[in-house]
């Protein structure tokens, strides 16, 4: 759980998340008008891109020297075992990522209250990546390519979230308001806190045995 | 007549079982097919608005549903099996998913050649179509995901929660519709209401759909079959089959 102490592994997601939101005005030129237009969704598509980055080590490392076998026969239930690494996974990617985004969002001329917005959109959005993505890290533990296949799994599911939270920000600027999409990306947190937890600890306890 | 259910879990009697049913389901449906495709294409009248690319509903929707059932029917097994351990139930899942997988890109493909005269474009960013790609890419990871486990009991089980999850999608498929209300006609058929199409051509439909579901028991019972030998394939039964 103390990813922290290795520096150079939580930045590198984050450094991964910053370029790749940056490749896309290199690639598309620098106009502004088009820039605003597509960068909530770059901006969105990066944090995705950058969970999927970071989650394979959520477990590996506990994995590979036997802690997580110990973890598992505490008396402490897997539920709790598996929401403690989405939060770590939140806390370690999560937390710096949203810190990063006004930059992006400068990046890419939005206005300061489509940067608020984006914040608020991935304040909620990033929590259910990492829940999600603990099921899929948890599904794909030890296998061969875990990496791509974890990929493969997650991204699908992402979607919901990735609609919502570029919405809310194209909402807040075309004027018409973000709080539906909010509230729809609050509802999807909720639903997703009661259930991956769970489906986690099973699909640890399938992938230990 | 009370059907003791747990005497056709076991894989031995379900082999023989399926093997004798295969046949049924896998006739029946070719002959509905044929029968389908005449009322589709030979005696159901020219769409007025649509002209003859209307047709195309006669694959396409029943592709399009058969690809959403298919994935429930998994969703079932799946649970069936992690409830109760029965390994005949994540057979069936396994079996089940090629199929799946085959009809969502029969109801993606037919629906962009259906695009292209109605929409002038082969693809477009609505929500249903979007979903239904997704739906596939659900069908790819699950897919994937067995292959890369060797221990079948894992796979088994890990495949199984992947679908649970997966499951949450195939509402927000149907529902897509009334949240998003782009591009994609709404939906023609439903219980509460009378049908918004004549007549022969609901039938036309309703008998392809027939015939999709009757393929996709006869596929998935022969791919079970053949699962099931070879899970089985060091039991004394499977050993005395192939001595026969």
């Amino acid at each position: 759980m103390l990813a922290a102490r290795r520096r150079g592994d939580w930045l590198t997601s984050q450094f991964f998340f910053v370029m790749v939101a940056s490749m896309f005005p290199l690639g598309i030129g620098p106009d502004p008008v088009t820039l605003k237009l597509i960068g909530p969704g770059v901006v969105w598509v990066s944090a995705l891109l950058a969970s999927l980055l970071s989650l394979p080590r959520l477990l590996a490392e506990d994995y590979r020297d036997g802690s997580l076998e110990q973890m598992l026969l505490t008396p402490q239930p897997p539920v709790l075992l598996a929401l403690g690494k989405s939060l770590a996974h939140w806390l370690i990617y999560g937390i710096p990522l949203l810190i990063i985004s006004p930059i992006l969002g400068i990046q890419f001329a939005l206005p300061a209250e489509a940067i608020a917005v984006l914040m608020l959109s991935l304040l909620i959005g990033t929590p259910i990546l990492s829940l999600l993505g603990s099921v899929g890290a948890a599904l794909t533990l030890g296998l061969r390519g875990s990496g791509v296949l974890l990929t493969l799994l997650i991204l699908p599911l992402y979607v919901p979230v990735l609609i919502f939270g570029a919405g809310a920000v194209d909402a807040a600027m075309a004027g018409t308001g973000a709080e539906s999409h909010l509230s729809l990306l609050g509802a999807i947190l909720v639903l997703t806190l009661l259930v991956a937890p769970w489906i986690a600890a099973a699909a640890l306890k399938v992938s230990i045995e | 007549m009370a059907i003791n259910l747990y005497y056709y879990a076991s894989p031995a009697t379900f082999y023989q079982l399926s093997g004798k049913l295969i046949p049924w389901f896998g006739w029946s449906a070719v002959i509905l097919t044929v029968i389908g495709l005449y009322i589709g294409f030979f005696m159901a009248p020219t769409d007025f608005q649509q002209g003859e690319a209307y047709r195309i509903i006669f694959i396409h929707v029943p592709a399009a549903w058969m690809s959403m059932f298919i994935y429930l029917v998994m969703a079932f097994w799946g649970a069936i099996g992690l409830a109760f351990k029965t390994r005949l139930s994540f057979m069936m899942s396994r079996a089940l998913a090629p199929t799946g997988a085959l009809f969502t890109f029969i109801a993606l493909w037919t629906g962009a050649l259906w695009g292209k005269p109605m929409w002038g474009a082969w693809w477009v960013w609505d929500a249903r179509l979007t979903s239904e790609l997704i739906l596939l890419f659900l069908y790819i990871g699950i897919m994937a995901l067995w292959a890369a486990i060797d221990d079948p009991q894992r796979g088994d089980r890990a495949g199984a929660l992947l679908t649970l999850v997966g499951a949450i999608n195939v509402p927000i498929i149907y529902f897509s519709v009334k949240w998003w209300n782009t591009l994609h006609q709404g939906a023609s058929v439903s219980l509460t209401k009378a049908p918004s199409m004549a007549k022969i051509m609901l039938i036309g439909m309703l008998v392809m759909a027939i015939a999709a579901w009757l393929y996709t028991i006869a596929v998935a019972l022969y791919r079970v079959r053949t699962l099931i030998l070879e899970r089985e394939r060091n039991t004394d039964w499977v050993k005395a089959l192939v001595e026969k």
